[in-house]
């Protein structure tokens, strides 16, 4: 039997004062521990939103949420003490060193006394700190000023502040906008060595879809609403087709032999020369063996998260458009995309169609 | 809810404020100009016209004053930085620590008026610099007296605060607010008689001056460095003890407003 989920999030509903729609519009998934779960969508969509509901600096217009155990509602302090998070906005002092910032972060989670310096602080403290600093690479500079960090450092500073208290849950906001490709890389070697490490579960939102391709489960929000909820190679596979492209010195005998042959093919855009044939990668092979006429170009065509993503969202605008003018819903289901193991029950998939 | 971790929190946020400020070397210095400025410059004329005739010290009057005022309005705009913090800074973080939200406050009053109380260890210094006389139970007698002062001015900035959703609102208002009682609160210059002539302009003044919730703690201020009523001829307008009910029950009200506000916003933002 799986373990229970430790996020639980059941018909959220967020509607800002004075807005005329829902920012999060009756939202229900599940995280289970340890999981990696990523929460995408456009500007606007609804993550942040969420992510502020969840870390309880929001409250919601309706519906319930659970973390570790804790009711949002009845017991902030309980979900707070079982997350950690790195906000969009960079949330460290910088008229403090790296170190004051940890600890003044250690004594509000309550895991030690207050004490006004360093050398009164007790060993375990200095032990967890000297430990956290190597990790990181900070080493020495643990006690120098935050100001005199670079974005990338004070991103992994802020990820090892936010873990000090050892969360269940690890909420990252975006973390790494901002960053050079170098550090963004740097940052997520660590995090995901973490995730290992301490069992952490990640609550990622980005836009950068890359770092969502690790995820366990996507999520993708549009207009407050989920519209794709799965691993990412379901929602990609589930949405976008995997062909091959094939160009022919003579593409009307191409055209021909594949008719022949009972291959089912499509144009690759009209008027284009060349034709594309719906594979797998298994498929390649055996489809090339066997066409006899000869080809100029063969592309396997892989489409990655981000294009299904953009497909997504493109799809759920249009739809809201339609909507609009009257024509009906534009409804993605996916209830076959959700893994085995995912954690989502009648009432989410519901949801999600 | 663990009390030990919430007075160790409070400890800790107070802390912070007090090294933020020590830190800050412009800040310091910025905190004598202002107060050197209205002692010399405005004290040296406006008050030394309004004081003329009477039997007290003047320059120990408008020193009193603005010693009060300046510990005063350094703990309300400090209150009121909460608001920015919350908008870009790391009280990002305080906020979503497990936390009680009167912690969160408690520690913020507690820090900013550990800030005005080192501003006014400045002004004080600067006080006896330019030859404010006073004996060895007087100056004991301003520790107690400028801790009060500094927590009502905390109430003030906490109600305020509670009332203005960011940073860039609450200081363009605050002088609104705060320049008015520098002159109704008898800062710079006596109040005693501003009712004297007994038309309405003189009435409505001397009513302004009295809901002015400044007038009460430069008062107090006084009050127990002259040593009551009676020896300072009309620099003190009430007793010590009438100033500290006003204060006590208006700094109550203010404080527990603007946290049940506050708190209230923080649920439903």
């Amino acid at each position: 039997m799986s373990p229970p989920p430790i996020i639980r999030v059941d018909h959220l509903v967020k509607r800002y004062r004075k807005a005329d729609r829902d920012a999060v519009a009756d939202v229900s998934f599940d995280v289970a521990p340890g999981e990696f779960f990523s929460l995408l969508g456009p500007n606007g969509a609804g993550k942040t939103t969420t992510i502020s509901i969840l870390t309880t600096t929001l409250a919601p217009t309706g519906g319930t949420v659970t973390i570790d155990g804790h009711d949002l509602g009845t017991d902030a302090a309980g979900v707070r003490s079982s997350v950690g998070i790195t906000f969009q906005t960079p949330s460290l002092d910088k008229n403090l060193s790296a170190e004051e910032n940890v600890r003044l972060h250690a004594i509000l989670y309550g895991l030690y006394p207050w004490r006004p310096s360093y050398t009164l602080m007790p060993g375990a403290y200095k032990k967890r700190l000297a430990d956290l600093a190597d990790v990181v690479g900070l080493g020495g500079d643990i006690f120098k000023p935050v100001r005199t960090f670079s974005g990338g450092m004070r991103r992994k500073l802020e990820v090892v502040r936010s873990l000090i208290h050892h969360p269940r849950v690890l909420f990252l906001d975006e973390p790494t906008t901002g960053l050079d490709p170098a550090s963004r890389r740097d940052l997520w070697t660590y995090l995901l060595e973490m995730r290992q490490t301490a069992d952490t579960t990640l609550f990622l939102t980005t836009h950068y879809l890359a770092e969502a391709e690790d995820a366990g489960r996507i999520c993708v929000l549009s207009r407050g609403k989920i519209i794709a909820l799965g691993t990412p190679a379901d929602v990609t596979a589930s949405l976008l087709e995997r062909y091959v492209l094939l160009g022919a010195a003579d593409p009307a005998a191409l055209r021909a032999e594949l008719s022949a042959k009972g291959i089912a093919w499509t144009d690759d855009a009209p008027g284009s020369a060349n034709v594309r044939v719906a594979a797998d990668e298994g498929d390649v092979q055996p489809l090339l063996k066997s066409i006899d006429t000869p080809l100029t170009s063969v592309r396997t065509v892989l489409p990655t998260l981000e294009d299904a993503y953009l497909a997504l969202v493109e799809r759920d605008e249009l739809g809201a458009r339609e909507e609009a003018a009257g024509l009906g819903e534009a409804g993605i289901v996916l209830g076959d995309a959700l893994g085995e193991g995912a954690l989502v029950d009648a009432e989410s998939r519901e949801v999600i169609q | 809810m663990n009390l030990s971790h919430e007075l160790n929190a409070m400890a800790a946020i107070a802390y912070r404020d007090l090294m933020k400020f020590l830190r800050d070397r412009s800040r310091i210095v910025g905190t004598l100009v202002f107060p050197a400025v209205f002692i010399l410059i405005l004290g040296g004329t406006f008050g030394a016209a309004a004081a003329e005739g009477r039997a007290f010290d003047m320059w120990t009057f408008v020193f009193l004053g603005v010693f009060a005022q300046s510990m005063w309005q350094s703990s309300a705009m400090g209150i009121i930085s909460l608001l920015e913090d919350r908008e870009n800074d790391f009280s990002q973080a305080i906020f979503v620590a497990p936390l009680s939200r009167y912690t969160i406050l408690g520690g913020k009053i507690l820090g900013e008026s550990l800030v005005s109380l080192a501003q006014g260890v400045v002004i004080f210094a600067f006080g006896l610099l330019i030859g404010i006389r006073m004996d060895v139970s007087q100056a004991l007698w301003l520790i107690p007296v400028s801790i009060l002062v500094c927590l009502y001015g905390g109430a003030f900035g906490l109600l305020l605060m509670a009332n203005m959703k960011s940073q860039r609102g609450a200081q363009q208002i605050f002088p609104f607010l705060l320049l008015p009682q520098f002159f109704l609160g008898g800062v710079i210059s006596p109040v005693d008689k501003l009712a004297e002539k007994g038309d309405v302009i003189s009435l409505s003044l001397d009513f302004l001056s009295r809901i002015s919730p400044l007038r009460y703690a430069v008062d107090l201020l006084r009050g127990v460095f002259f040593g009551g009523v009676e020896p300072s001829q009309g620099a003190v307008l009430a007793s010590p003890a009438f100033n500290l009910a006003v204060m006590a029950v208006v700094g109550g009200v203010f404080m527990a407003i603007g946290t049940a506000m506050f708190v209230r916003q923080e649920r439903t933002r």
